[in-house]
């Protein structure tokens, strides 16, 4: 036994020993690596090929390694609403039409023109011509019309993000009557009723274009197998571990992209990713803690980026319910007892805005006229008094279990909220329920009043107000239950006019409207950051979670 | 000995029956219903009406159940929702990953845990048995989560010695064979991967031995001191045999039962997956996909990723259990 147990114990400190010994031989060897690794070494192990490099030119890194907190779902973007699956497939796919770089106006993508017929019911795309998948087969109008008919002849358990034009083949909504290509580079849409949101929707992550030739032959195995025309090809997927692009050589857009490689690593836990981040392991990281902002911003190797918001943050009062906020009184008298700057100070290490409407900044048609409800106590206790409540009243206020993007800890925001109502003499009791539960019950209007937030899809103003506060969405999005015909009248008409001016005064007088009537009280509009390595340049994050590097290099 | 083992395995299957009994209630006994919360916010519904088929929801509870155990014994673990890839396949690397971090720590843990015991046994009562004994009162008690990051930021960004996250660099290429990348570079004779994934190794496999080292050196010592102090050792002393023989051979064999106890015990436990360890070193283990199918509510994971590490979990002690007589004859199954 003894003679069994101390070769084992050897042969342990032998394992153990040859790692040891590899942390000093690994300089050594760096130079010996093969050629696909050579040009790839990390600022970890700079020095050392700092070692080969010197007697040439100084060589600029061309392998991005970006760390997140997940992994992506699928490489198939329609099948999927997660934004860790756009994050790589907006460098595989591309889309027909393109948001701006930094807000969510339209720019000319896989189509260079397009033009709207018939008061919205006809749409015409003008494509790029000499595009080709990364197979090699040639993208062209009928792809376009591929790629639609296998999409609205699924369901939403497919194609979830698919809804977005109102459903499937055949279901009343679909909006969508036909795509034809009339032309080789020129296809042709047709609506049943005109959608404003159409165009927007269009550069939705979900719609890259994916190669026909590449579905038939890998069917369910697409996801594994992307091919589309953007500008880094898949190369591998080990699940949970990493995904690498690389560069696609006979990208359309000429002398791009930059980088040869990109590595998408998953390093769940936030501050164990800043870790790897400033020991140059990986270059660019997202899901920043706020407490770390200040540790990036004092360490001069790396920079921080702001990714504009897209999302809200709000408290809503199920207006439908017997309690003293069924009375708009009462929501505005809550609304003035918010201490909004303080919260942002507190949860969001001021990474945040307040929010006075329904809608982040960055969404066309926002309202900053709109004055918010100036945090003032005494206000708040005489428009109290006005409704008859002087001596306050009771109510359950609901947090989130879980932190989400807009609200990080539910629990603690709601304690603060808790805090100042009491001031006004209202009393909060605050309550909570599993994640799952909690969402179920607040889309049946259980709640007296809850936290809740959103964030956008297509970056169209309808998403938001629509979507949350109209009285069609009560039973799906409107947890509210707020009910406003004038503000529906507003917004249908906003939905049937093409004209994106119109649609924004439009939008503009809803927002006023949900003001006055406070059914939900806007908390925040967060800013998520980014931490990346000083030398990183043209990365710029889009309010939506999700933009190609095509544009990123190292600048030394 | 033979018929012992096929007995105690045999004994093993009301134990797994109850365990799957127990897995696939799971979905019964976790609040709210399991289609909204995988459909989250934009759940429309038809498309939890669609989900619930698919888990079969919409079925009567003991038809599920008999489905899901036929489906198993053909080798089907089901399909996850969030990847749409059968378990069965996807399982395995993520299962190699822990394997491989549990193999290191658990060697780590025991050659110090046992040495340390063992000396803390032969000097009892000296500045060394304190020490140790401290050490593994702080080691049982440690924060895991706060050990993991401490060790990278003073080995990874501070000293630079060692890379922080993952099983290896991330821009170099490893073509699985067994998943387990020790392994598989040195069939591949690859030595320089070979190295990086053993470093890649060490943080986290330090920060996974640290409790279970801290159990067995306590548990080391105090069995070890009991042995010390019977009368066959003294004869042997009396004989005339050196300290360090008496130590490592008369006293460690019978010392050594309850010790390997633990070991079992903590290797089962490591092999469960250890989240946080998983979570912090951007390891993907076991763990961290169950953990992630929680997140998601990916059920099929759950189900079958928990039943799997509790068979394992089992299987190991028959294991410790039969090793007990081949190591003490006094220890016989007949």
């Amino acid at each position: 036994m003894t003679k069994r147990f101390w070769l084992l114990s050897l042969l342990l400190m032998l394992v153990l020993s040859v790692a040891l010994v590899g942390c000093s031989d690994k300089e050594k060897e760096e130079e010996t690596k093969e050629p696909a690794t050579e040009d790839q070494t990390d600022d970890a192990t700079e020095e050392t090929t700092n070692d080969g490099s010197q007697e040439g030119t100084a060589e600029v890194k061309d392998t991005l390694v970006y760390a997140r907190g997940g992994d992506s779902t699928a490489l198939d973007p329609i099948t999927t609403t997660e934004g860790e699956t756009f994050r790589v497939t907006e460098n595989l796919f591309e889309t027909l039409l393109n948001y701006e770089e930094t807000n969510t106006e339209l720019v000319p993508g896989l189509a260079k023109g397009w033009g709207v017929y018939d008061e919205g019911l006809t749409y015409k795309f003008f494509l790029e011509e000499g595009v080709t998948f990364h197979d090699g087969t040639p993208f062209n109008a009928e792809s376009v019309v591929y790629n639609f008919e296998r999409w609205m002849n699924g369901d939403s358990d497919q194609f979830p993000y698919y809804t977005m034009f109102g459903g499937f083949k055949g279901d009343e909504g679909h909006v969508i009557e036909s795509v034809e290509a009339i032309e080789e580079f020129t296809v042709q849409f047709t609506l049943t009723r005109p959608q404003a949101p159409f165009l927007k929707n269009l550069a939705m992550s979900p719609f890259g274009m994916a190669s026909p030739a590449a579905l038939e032959e890998y069917g369910d195995k697409f996801t594994e197998n992307p091919v589309g025309t953007g500008p880094f090809k898949f190369s591998e997927w080990k699940r949970n571990e990493r995904i690498v692009l690389e560069k696609n050589e006979n990208y359309w857009k000429e002398g791009l992209p930059k980088l040869n490689k990109v590595i998408y690593t998953v390093i769940p836990e936030n501050s164990a990713r800043l870790n790897a981040l400033m020991t140059g392991e990986v270059d660019l990281i997202d899901g920043v803690n706020p407490s770390d902002v200040e540790r990036i911003k004092a360490d001069d190797t790396l920079q921080l980026l702001e990714r504009p918001s897209m999302n809200v943050g709000y408290m809503a009062f199920t207006v439908n319910r017997e309690t003293p906020m069924a009375d708009a009184l009462v929501r505005q008298a809550l609304s003035h007892a918010v201490p909004k700057d303080q919260i942002i100070e507190a949860f969001y290490g001021g990474l945040a805005e307040p929010a006075k409407t329904v809608m982040p900044p960055s969404i066309e048609g926002y309202n900053d006229d709109i004055e918010d409800y100036e945090y003032d106590l005494e206000k708040a206790k005489s428009l109290l008094a006005e409704a008859g409540y002087a001596d306050g009243f009771e109510f359950d206020l609901w947090y989130m279990p879980v932190p989400r993007p807009y609200i990080p800890e539910g629990q603690k925001i709601a304690e603060v909220l808790q805090q100042s109502f009491a001031q006004i003499g209202v009393t909060a009791n605050l309550q909570t329920a599993d994640w799952g539960t909690y969402l179920e019950k607040a889309s049946k209007g259980d709640f007296d009043a809850f936290l809740l937030g959103w964030t956008g899809d297509n970056g169209d103003p309808d998403n938001f107000i629509y979507t949350l506060l109209d009285k069609d969405s009560i039973g799906s999005n409107n947890y509210a239950y707020y009910s406003n015909d004038e503000l529906h009248d507003i917004l249908i008409e906003a939905q049937t006019i093409t004209d994106q001016d119109k649609r924004n005064e439009l939008y503009k007088e809803a927002q006023v409207i949900v003001h006055d009537d406070a059914p939900w009280i806007p908390l925040v509009h967060s800013t998520p950051v980014i931490a990346a390595k000083k030398e990183i340049s043209g990365y710029i994050p889009h309010p939506t979670g999700s933009e190609p590097v095509t544009n990123t290099e190292f600048t030394k | 000995m033979g018929a012992y083992a096929v007995r105690r395995v045999f004994m093993l299957l009301p134990v797994l029956f109850g365990m799957s009994l127990l897995v696939f209630s799971i979905i019964y006994l976790i609040p709210g219903n399991p289609a909204q919360i995988i459909l989250g916010q934009r759940a429309t519904a038809e498309a939890i009406a669609e989900v619930e088929k698919q888990l079969g929801l919409d079925q009567p509870w003991h038809i599920q159940y008999v489905d899901y155990i036929g489906s198993l014994l053909q080798g089907d673990l089901g399909t996850s929702i969030k990847t749409d890839v059968p378990i069965s396949q996807e399982i395995f690397p993520y299962l190699a990953a822990t394997v491989e971090l549990t193999i290191v720590a658990m060697v780590i843990a025991i050659f110090i845990g046992v040495n340390a015991g063992i000396i803390s046994a032969w000097f009892h009562n000296s500045w060394f048995d304190y020490t140790a004994m401290v050490f593994a009162l702080i080691g049982v008690s440690m924060p895991i989560f706060w050990l993991g990051l401490m060790e990278q930021y003073i080995f990874s960004v501070q000293l630079d010695w060692l890379p922080s996250t993952g099983r290896y660099e991330a821009s170099s290429v490893i073509d699985p064979i067994t998943h387990l990348y020790l392994v598989d570079t040195l069939i591949q004779g690859n030595m320089e991967q070979f190295t990086d994934v053993a470093k890649h190794l060490v943080l986290p496999g330090i920060a996974l031995a640290t409790i279970p080292m801290a159990i067995i050196a306590r548990m080391t010592r105090s069995s070890m001191l009991e042995v010390m102090r019977s009368d066959y050792i003294r004869t042997a002393r009396a004989k005339g045999l050196t300290n360090f023989w008496v130590v490592y051979k008369h006293s460690l064999k019978n010392a050594v039962i309850p010790v390997l106890t633990v070991i079992g015990l903590q290797t089962g436990l490591l092999l469960g997956g250890a989240i946080l360890t998983e979570t912090i070193f951007g390891w993907p283990g076991i763990g961290r996909y169950i953990y992630d199918a929680i997140q998601y509510r990916d059920y099929p994971v759950i189900q079958s990723g928990i039943l799997l590490i509790a068979t394992i979990f089992v299987f190991i002690n028959v294991i410790v259990d039969l090793l007990y007589a081949l190591i003490d004859p006094r220890i016989d199954y007949k």
